[in-house]
């Protein structure tokens, strides 16, 4: 009996192994995506990764479907949560090439989870253009994986950007030389609390409070006590979804009102504004867009009809643009050749126009026009500092929670 | 005096995490995985009634708590009693718990996300600040402390001097001798775990003031009541109590004094302590 | 050595080969799959070598794996690759015997969660050691590739089978099968028990930390949060206790129709994953108690009566 348990359970799998991907000759085109449902990361990739990803779907779908060659090919979606782990990541990428033979993969969600589904996709031939995955490693990543691009930008630049609108805030006379800087304690707010740390000290800021605290770590109480004896101009916070939340309401609740005020991830999500109201106008966080673009706006708004909900003011147009860049990608070519769209792609000299402006590609499969820094300015996220994009605006002092 | 407030606020969270887990534990003997799951639960449903009928998340705990009860108590009748029949030893309840209420922990992350989906979920209810002694702490933990004492409080009282809490407390030290003394096993057992399922619920609703809960964020709450209830002693409410306010000062005390990134090592430390002097938890005795 | 033992050796030298020969006659999918299933085989295998015979639930795998990635993130650049499993599998030892010394004395429960939170706090003091020394995220770019890991890990697996051979055969094995029925008569036989205990507990630490480094060159990005994922532990456990740990094989048998079932929910219900998961393990441990090895313990004893 056991045997044959198992001997079934071994049929079924193949089974279900063979059923898929049968429609070879075809008027779609068959698209993967593996990202977390479920999982330490799943509230992110429900603000920022899914509904980017099926929106842009479904707009293609209306528009008839991409033109490649003389045919119009509609989209098809294959999704699996790999559950935040990278294990199930490798598996599900590895599932949606080989059994449900898709034509080409959206990239997973997160640093983490792009890297380890990467040599998955660069064994496959599959690109891989990510809208979520920041590093500064990109000229040693591109050359071990040719096919990998990187839309949203460096981390390095992001942390060093921060430091400098406080930086030139400085300059102006508008805040003095004291920063209180914390960061939660795993590989992003560690690197980058370390890069705006050096910058800041390059140019004569005193760092007058610095902590870490560990990941998960939502009573945030004696870090914000701490940070307000200190008496800082700025506070700078290198904060994740929950401790980000945390920070700014325990800052609200202890009245600490730094004239900058910082904190990273999720201060672009529609959730922090519904969260805190007018309270946060004048935060400062990280990324942005350039709100005010038609474009942007256009986006903005068929998402909230779409998916119910606002995008980030940050990451969900960069992940909607990679789309838009795979799909010019494949118009351009007239194929859905995953070796003709690659060697498209790595052909430097094109540009791709999409939601976040014109996009193209450096030696090192970089994009180098992103936003770094944004604010809350009247209920919107404005972009304030920018590396190769029009529209920033220029940063406001933060009044006080009021 | 920051410290000691700050601290006594979030022992008071972590006892509302840990309560229910130690009746459901300690008496029921069901190391309850999903414990984390039953608290998220708590948590929207609080989320989902403020949000909707604009209810006072204190006032809808009137609902939450006998909703969360039921439920609890069909859990353990119709999943759980059948391993506790089927199980020769404690040993092995312990192995068959483990692994069904593992499993449960899985179903009830995809039942939450299937209802409420992934996203981050927080609300602002009496997130202002209230002065004491100089300087401002969150009404919401306030609030939620309070509640904490009070529900431990009566915990305490009932399982101390009523006829059916001195009847939990005999199976919790041992349910073959209770049984020899007319204790109906069966129906204190899922009368402590329908019990302990309610406290998480409502400890689930009174927390989801103040943190961001996503649907698969209950594992982390699990593994703190599980160490506080060690730390505490099993079946022991009193001990779970100081167990917590003990954790909450010290987590406290070392994030302002000493560095916040080492709170849950200064956590397991006080853990390894408690466990190497008094391994039976603050307030045990010695079993043979 | 009897017959049986010849016998019994054949088959596992035979599916050994197997095994070994799956990058031959599989396709990717299937290595990638395999790979998967190999390191749970090699994890869940070795804390069963501890766990079944004492009793004593572990849920330190995910310290020891953790520890085993960040000495290949630390090492691969200025150590050769093949160095760095058995120096991980010696820190992982030595971490074992540390936390068996201090912890074996606790009776069950105690242990469950004191290994359940070793892990976090390992964690926690690696991030804080890289907080303090301004680390950056670790990225390991190497050649290595699917394949090379999967023979890895196929030999790590013999190692760990042969070491249960051994351990079963030998005083030890014996003094923990004693200890496990009952510690007081182990105790009064003249058995170090504490000695014994924390002996065969270096087992799961060392292969675990071996395990992690050589998996390290797969994730390629290594990070606290996931190297030291709790989840890892348990699932290792579950996996064991559904093949169930009397018997050395057991953990090969619950891994892979698990792995199997895992991927097969997966792929039919991409939206509602963990709900079926969640509803298929309620379901085997209703109809399959003492896991694998229990239901072909039944089998046998109702046709085949040779034991």
């Amino acid at each position: 009996m056991y045997r044959r348990t198992f001997t079934q359970l071994a049929a079924a799998a193949v089974a279900l192994a063979a059923g898929a991907g049968m429609s070879l000759a075809q008027d779609t085109i068959r698209m993967g995506a593996a990202a977390p449902q479920t999982g330490p990361l799943a509230g992110g990739a429900t603000v920022t990764h899914w509904p980017a990803v099926r929106l842009w779907v479904h707009q293609t779908n209306e528009a008839g479907g991409l033109q490649v060659g003389d045919r119009r090919m509609t989209i098809e979606l294959v999704e699996y949560d790999d559950q935040t782990n990278p294990q199930q990541a490798i598996q599900a990428a590895q599932r949606l090439a080989t059994q449900d033979q898709v034509d080409f993969m959206v990239a997973p969600y997160s640093t983490g989870m792009n890297l380890a589904a990467a040599p998955i996709f660069a064994q496959l031939g599959y690109p891989m253009i990510t809208g979520t995955a920041v590093t500064d490693q990109q000229p040693a990543l591109a050359q071990q994986f040719p096919n990998m691009f990187f839309v949203l930008g460096r981390t390095s630049v992001m942390a060093e950007d921060t430091a400098h609108v406080l930086v030139g805030m400085r300059d102006r006379g508008e805040i003095g030389n004291r920063v209180a800087l914390v960061n939660v304690a795993d590989a992003f707010g560690i690197e980058m609390a370390g890069i705006s740390r050096g910058v800041l000290e390059e140019n004569g800021f005193e760092i007058v409070y610095e902590s870490s605290y560990p990941l998960g770590t939502q009573d945030l109480a004696p870090v914000i006590d701490g940070a307000k004896a200190a008496t800082p101009d700025a506070f700078i916070a290198w904060s994740y979804p929950g401790d980000t939340f945390a920070l700014t309401d325990q800052a609200i609740v202890q009245n600490f009102a730094p004239h900058v005020f910082f904190t990273a991830v999720a201060t672009a999500f529609p959730g922090y504004a519904a969260r805190f109201g007018d309270q946060i106008e004048g935060v400062m966080g990280m990324g942005g867009v350039n709100a005010d673009d038609a474009a942007f706006q256009a986006f903005a708004e068929a998402h909230m009809e779409f998916a119910g909900q606002a995008p980030d003011y940050w990451a969900s147009a960069a992940t909607y643009a990679t789309l838009e860049i795979l799909g010019q990608a494949i118009e351009a070519t007239g194929s859905i050749d995953r070796a003709t769209v690659l060697a498209y792609l790595q052909d430097r000299s094109h540009e791709y126009e999409t939601i976040l402006g014109p996009v193209n590609f450096n030696e090192n499969n970089d994009n180098e026009r992103y936003w770094t820094v944004g604010q809350w300015q009247d209920g919107v996220f404005r972009g304030i500092a920018a590396r190769g994009r029009d529209g920033a605006v220029a940063a406001e002092l933060f009044d006080g929670w009021n | 005096m920051f410290i000691l407030i700050t601290g006594l606020l979030l022992g008071g969270t972590y006892a509302l995490i840990a309560l229910g887990l130690n009746l459901q534990y300690g008496v029921a003997r069901i190391m309850n995985l999903a414990n984390g799951e039953m608290l998220v639960a708590g948590g929207f449903a609080a989320f989902w009634l403020y949000t909707a009928g604009q209810v006072n998340p204190v006032a809808a705990l009137i609902v939450i708590a006998p909703v969360a009860f039921v439920a609890n108590w069909l859990i353990y009748r119709f999943m759980l009693q059948p391993l506790v029949k089927r199980a020769k030893s404690r040993g092995a309840l312990e192995v068959d718990s483990i692994l069904a209420t593992f499993g449960m922990s899985f179903a009830f992350v995809g039942i939450m996300t299937w209802a409420f989906g992934g996203g981050y979920f927080n609300y602002a209810f009496l997130a202002q600040p209230l002065e004491m002694f100089g300087s401002s702490y969150a009404q919401n933990r306030v609030v939620a402390f309070v509640l904490a004492v009070v529900i431990g409080g009566a915990l305490w009282l009932w399982l101390t001097y009523s006829r059916v809490g001195l009847n939990l407390r005999a199976v919790a030290v041992n349910p073959a001798s209770a049984s020899l003394v007319g204790v109906d096993v069966r129906r204190a057992s899922a009368l402590a775990f329908a019990l302990g399922g309610a406290v998480t619920a409502t400890g689930g609703a009174l927390v989801s003031m103040f943190f961001t809960l996503d649907a698969s964020v209950g594992v982390l709450f699990t593994m703190k009541a599980l160490i506080i209830i060690i730390m505490g002693g099993v079946g022991d409410v009193r001990g779970t109590i100081v167990a917590a306010v003990i954790l909450g000062i010290a987590e406290t005390a070392v994030a302002r004094l000493v560095d916040p990134g080492l709170t849950l090592a200064a956590a397991y430390l006080l853990f390894l302590l408690v466990l190497l002097f008094k391994p039976a938890g603050l307030f045990g005795k010695a079993r043979g | 050595m009897s017959g049986t033992d010849w016998r019994n050796l054949a088959i596992s030298a035979a599916l050994l080969g197997l095994a070994a020969l799956l990058p031959v006659y599989g396709s990717p999918y299937w290595l990638t799959m395999g790979t998967t299933m190999a390191m749970f085989v090699v994890l869940a295998t070795s804390w069963a070598l501890f766990s079944g015979p004492t009793h004593y639930i572990s849920l330190a795998t995910a310290a020891f794996f953790g520890i085993g990635t960040f000495v290949t993130g630390l090492g691969f650049q200025s150590l050769p690759f093949w160095v760095l499993p058995p120096l991980a599998a010696v820190i992982g030892a030595v971490l074992a015997a540390l936390v068996g010394l201090v912890t074996l004395r606790l009776s069950g429960v105690y242990f469950v969660i004191f290994t359940l939170g070793l892990a976090e706090m390992v964690r926690q003091v690696v991030t804080w050691v890289q907080n303090q020394t301004g680390h950056r995220g670790m990225y390991v770019l190497t050649s290595i590739t699917e394949r090379e890991i999967y023979w890895m890990l196929v030999a790590l697996g013999a190692l760990v089978f042969l070491a249960g051979w051994l351990i079963g055969r030998s005083r030890l094995g014996f003094a923990l099968r004693i200890i496990g029925n009952d510690e007081t008569v182990a105790k009064h036989a003249g058995i170090d028990t504490a000695l014994a205990k924390v002996a065969l507990f270096m087992v799961p630490g060392a292969v675990a930390a071996a395990t992690g480094a050589i998996l390290a060159p797969r994730y390629i990005y290594i990070e606290p949060s996931t190297a030291f994922a709790p989840l890892l532990s348990f699932q290792v456990v579950i996996m064991a206790l559904l093949g169930g740990t009397g018997r050395l094989w057991g953990p090969v048998a619950g891994v892979i129709p698990f792995s199997l079932l895992w991927e097969a929910i997966t792929r039919q219900a991409p939206n509602q994953t963990l709900l079926l998961l969640g509803i298929a393990f309620l379901v085997i441990v209703y109809l399959l108690p003492g896991g694998f090895v229990g239901l072909w313990e039944r089998f046998r004893r109702r046709f085949g009566g040779r034991t």
